[in-house]
């Protein structure tokens, strides 16, 4: 009995901490500054609908050019030699130890107008070209933030699969090809919709990404929340409106997500 | 073919080290410039050790990482503890809440947990600071620590601990003895992953952080909203190589341990 | 694949090598380090060594740091008093309001616009200040007191002053600079290499400026109109900024901006490739000025900061190094006849009056109407460039069905066995 008891100290802090604060937001979304009911937050919502729009798809192209980009690699990873294997790892897992607003403004650095690929270019006599303050530059720097968060999942989902089977596969007369999209791929689905849901909620709720390489013309549904709290337009109670129905579709994404997902495994996101 | 994979992880590899390369070159830049590389300087070091308001969010920062971490490790690790021996619903009940603050947007954490304090602020006469932050990053480290210590539960032979009991050891000292090395492992990465997560945490700190509890993040910000200095790029150098060197010595360790195991 | 990291690392090795011409940086050569002279340092003395400290929250780049041989301001202060001073920055007054107007946190010293402290005054966000402490404020030349937005002097003391006009490259515009007006800024021939405002009060004005509206104007019709003229803007906007002007003309990356005056003396200084014009057909003139919010928990030690900004050596520092015009009277004598002179900091008196006007707080109503048409300019999406975001979704839905059909496959198999 005192085993369980031992747990209590968190249990009492998820609430105070994780389960109030969002009943807060929920309270604050459908409530009024007097702290009457009212709709007309959720509804307001939908007047940003194109922003929704906006996030959705920068983001999901974001987690496809991720899972393309990063599949090969996990793949690559996973059938070196294990020594090799950890120090590679470490190797693809660096960069994320520097702080992501400085990699994200080296970005700008590099992608300017006068920037060193524009300055690069030049030197063969191409460019400029306008490559920051652009939705292609709001997405690139998703996938350099968010890449590591799918290679990581894919990594170890396929370096759990047997390579024996692989070398079954070939000898029942497959091609690397077939090897590949039979053996391997299947394998390794639950890692692929981890990873999609790895990248896909950060990149979904970004705020700085857009603002710094987007040229805050564009926004997301991140800049639009922190406008209502900490921006130009304050206005928690919208704030708190635009927040419930993120996680609305964050949450949606996830139970579409499990569906792929293998069936009776403890679901653990790391 | 392996050829291809070496060009395409060489690649990748670029495309992922090209922007800290450029942080770093320009940290030896001797003027302010982030497009023209005009002479090379370690002015940027010396100035980054006499900049009062980075070394205090630096300060702010440790201090708040390591506090987090630790509390976390011993919250997280108690409340696995507790978990691992719940039914199956009760159980199920408090690891969903425990995955809410990974699962949900780092902005909706953060902005649930403003609305919190800025609630009760008003009412129990405290204020956004150290106090506020530390909460809010032990709400988002607990979870993994709880993530990383649960499965060696299931990875434990659940007679050890009788075993130990049978063998005169009072409660206390099974559970030191025996089953707090089984999990160890599972506690050491719980704390580095919420030390890492609290040291980089940008969002959930720009919502609850106040004037005395900027952390490195948070200035960095304010800094990339005007001119970044390249103290800053100093700083991310020296850091970058610290990281460099602990994983390289770690590596090197590791490969000895094999090595002499296998002998 | 060590082999990319050992590469970075030689490089690094190779340029340290390198190092042996060894470059000052030049800027802490030639300027001689300004000192602090004070008329009663007594006056500082009653919280020395109680180890109390300040929150001092101040808009970006606007203090004097301790560079360019001037003043370290802060460093300053906690060396006369022992007050220690916890600095930290917004880019605009709506970040401000907001930051304050949630709760909790916690500021003793604020520096809120004209139109921000009028507001912040009738919502009862600052406090009366205690003059007695702030002896230093006779320094404040009588042109700024009593101004609009606290006709009875009892809640600011004023920071400094400006106007805002256009910098731009004189490389790339061809328009001489008396010429230049508001509607250069919709000249399709600067597309993509303008910047605009990133606060609403400011965008708005120069719209309503242009369409020949009152700054202040609270007519929903005019305001529509306004955010009209915006979101025809748009596409020739490269990026909607702050303080990152200072990053973005410097390094050439855009050739239009409009700004605060100060900010450009700042810029042209660094940067001989900029100008800066005040459009012939008007402008906005501003003030900055000190608040102390309400609930702050230092009131006395935060009047003594007043006072001490008052300094005339500190406060010729905060003008010479962030380069806005100074409400102080001995600061101003301290200054260059050349800055009094460069038409950018001080204009004269007939330009002030005619052409320019002060922001107003707004009603309630204006002030909401206004965030949502800014929030509406902000998110509408330009046509082109997104062709392409349909095909890759679609290709990531294929991709989606894909592997859902490989799923099934799997597990029928597995049904059957």
């Amino acid at each position: 009995m005192n085993k369980k008891l031992i747990s209590s100290p968190y249990i009492v802090w998820t609430i105070v901490f994780i389960v109030v604060p969002l009943a807060m937001v929920a309270y604050f979304a459908f409530t009024d500054g007097d702290g009457n009911f009212t709709l007309d937050y959720i509804s307001e919502v939908a007047q940003y609908s194109n922003i929704f729009v906006r996030s959705i798809w920068l983001a999901a192209i974001a987690t496809v050019i991720c899972l393309v980009i990063s599949y090969p690699v996990a793949f690559i990873l996973s059938t070196m030699k294990k020594r090799h294997q950890s120090t590679m790892l470490m190797i693809v897992m660096l960069p994320m130890w520097m702080n992501f607003l400085l990699r994200t403004y080296a970005w700008m650095t590099l992608l300017g107008n006068n920037g060193i690929i524009n300055s690069f270019l030049h030197l063969f006599g191409l460019g400029p070209y306008k490559m920051l303050n652009t939705q292609g530059a709001v997405v690139l720097g998703m996938v350099y933030n968010y890449i590591p968060y799918m290679i990581l999942p894919l990594y170890s989902v396929m370096v759990k699969i047997d390579k024996r089977l692989l070398e079954a596969a070939q000898d029942l007369g497959c091609n690397s090809k077939k090897v590949l999209l039979k053996v391997v791929l299947p394998l390794s689905l639950p890692g692929v919709t981890s990873g999609i849901t790895m990248v896909f909620v950060p990149a979904i709720s970004t705020f700085i990404i857009s603002r710094m390489l987007g040229g805050g013309g564009n926004l997301l549904i991140g800049d639009l929340i922190e406008m209502q709290f900490l921006g130009n337009s304050y206005n928690p109670n919208l704030g708190a409106g635009i927040s419930l129905v993120l996680m609305v579709i964050v949450l949606l994404i996830m139970t579409i997500m499990n569906q792929f997902d293998s069936d009776d495994q403890d679901r653990v996101l790391i | 073919m392996k050829k291809v994979s070496k060009i395409y992880m060489a690649l990748v590899l670029m495309f992922l080290y090209v922007p800290i390369f450029v942080l770093i070159v320009y940290s030896f830049n001797t003027t302010k410039s982030r497009t023209v590389f005009s002479g090379f300087t370690f002015d940027w070091y010396v100035r980054l050790f006499q900049n009062e308001l980075i070394l205090t969010s630096l300060r702010n920062t440790l201090i708040i990482s390591v506090c987090a971490a630790v509390i976390s490790t011993i919250l997280g690790t108690a409340a696995a503890i507790g978990i691992n021996n719940m039914k199956k619903i009760p159980k199920m009940i408090v690891m969903n809440i425990n995955n809410i603050p990974i699962i949900n947007p780092e902005i909706v954490t953060g902005v649930s947990l403003m609305l919190l304090f800025v609630f009760f602020s008003a009412r129990m006469k405290f204020s956004f600071g150290f106090a506020t932050l530390l909460i809010a990053h032990i709400t988002f480290d607990v979870p993994y620590v709880v993530l990383n210590v649960m499965p060696k539960f299931r990875q434990m032979n659940p007679n050890l601990y009788e075993a130990a009991q049978d063998l005169g050891c009072n409660s206390v000292q099974a559970f030191f003895k025996v089953v707090l090395p089984e999990i160890m492992p599972g506690i050491v990465s719980g704390f580095l992953m919420s030390f890492t997560f609290s040291l980089d945490d940008f969002i959930i700190s720009y919502f609850t952080s106040g004037p005395t509890s900027q952390t490195l993040p948070i200035t960095i910000y304010s800094m990339t909203r005007r001119k970044v200095s390249p103290e800053i790029n100093a700083l991310s150098t020296i850091i970058f190589v610290v990281v460099v060197a602990v994983l390289i010595v770690k590596n090197i360790v590791e490969n000895r341990s094999i090595k002499e195991e296998a002998k | 694949m060590k082999r990319l990291l050992s590469l970075l690392m030689a490089v690094l090795i190779v340029m340290s090598v390198c190092g042996c011409h060894y470059q000052h940086l030049s800027d802490d050569e030639d300027t001689e380090q300004q000192t602090l002279t004070i008329d009663n340092p007594d006056f500082y003395q009653k919280f020395k060594g109680k180890g109390i400290s300040i929150n001092v929250y101040n808009w970006g780049e606007y203090i004097s740091d301790g560079s360019d041989g001037l003043l370290d301001v802060n460093t300053e202060f906690t060396n006369l008093t022992g007050i220690n001073v916890n600095y930290s920055t917004y880019a605009n007054n709506e970040e401000l309001y907001a930051k304050l107007k949630g709760g909790g946190a916690d500021y003793d010293i604020i520096i809120p616009s004209d139109y921000m402290i009028a507001r912040m005054i009738k919502e009862g966000m600052v406090q009366k200040l205690n003059f007695e402490n702030i002896p230093n404020y006779q320094y404040i030349m009588d042109s700024f007191k009593g101004k609009l937005y606290d006709p009875k002097n009892e809640y600011s003391v004023p920071y400094t002053w400006g106007t805002v006009g256009i910098i731009y490259d004189n490389s790339a515009i061809d328009v001489p600079p008396e010429e230049i007006d508001w509607d250069i800024l919709w000249d399709e021939k600067y597309r993509d290499s303008i910047l605009m405002f990133d606060n609403p009060r400011d965008a708005f004005a120069i719209a309503e400026k242009l369409l020949g509206y009152s700054m202040n104007t609270e007519d929903p019709k005019e305001l529509k109109n306004a955010a009209e003229k915006l979101k025809e803007q748009k596409h020739l906007v490269q990026s909607y900024v702050m303080d990152e002007v200072f990053d973005k003309m410097g390094a050439g990356e855009a050739v239009l901006a409009p700004y605060y005056a100060g900010d450009a003396v700042t810029l042209m200084d660094e940067y001989d490739h900029l100008s800066f014009a005040i459009p012939k057909s008007g402008t906005n003139l501003f003030f900055d000025a000190i608040c102390i919010p309400t609930g702050a928990r230092q009131k006395e030690a935060a009047e003594l900061y007043i006072n001490f900004m008052c300094e005339p050596d500190v406060a010729y520092a905060t003008t010479s190094y962030i380069g806005y015009s100074t409400p102080n009277g001995a600061a101003y004598e301290m200054l260059d006849d050349e800055v009094k002179e460069d038409g950018i900091s001080y204009l004269d008196d007939e330009f002030l009056d005619d052409k320019t006007e002060v922001f107003a707080n707004m009603s309630d109503e204006a002030n909401l109407m206004m965030q949502n048409l800014w929030t509406d300019m902000k998110s509408t999406q330009e046509d082109s460039g997104n062709k392409w975001l349909v095909p890759l979704f679609l290709l990531a839905c294929v991709l989606l069905s894909v592997a859902i059909i490989i799923k099934r496959y799997l597990k029928n198999k597995k049904d059957i066995f």
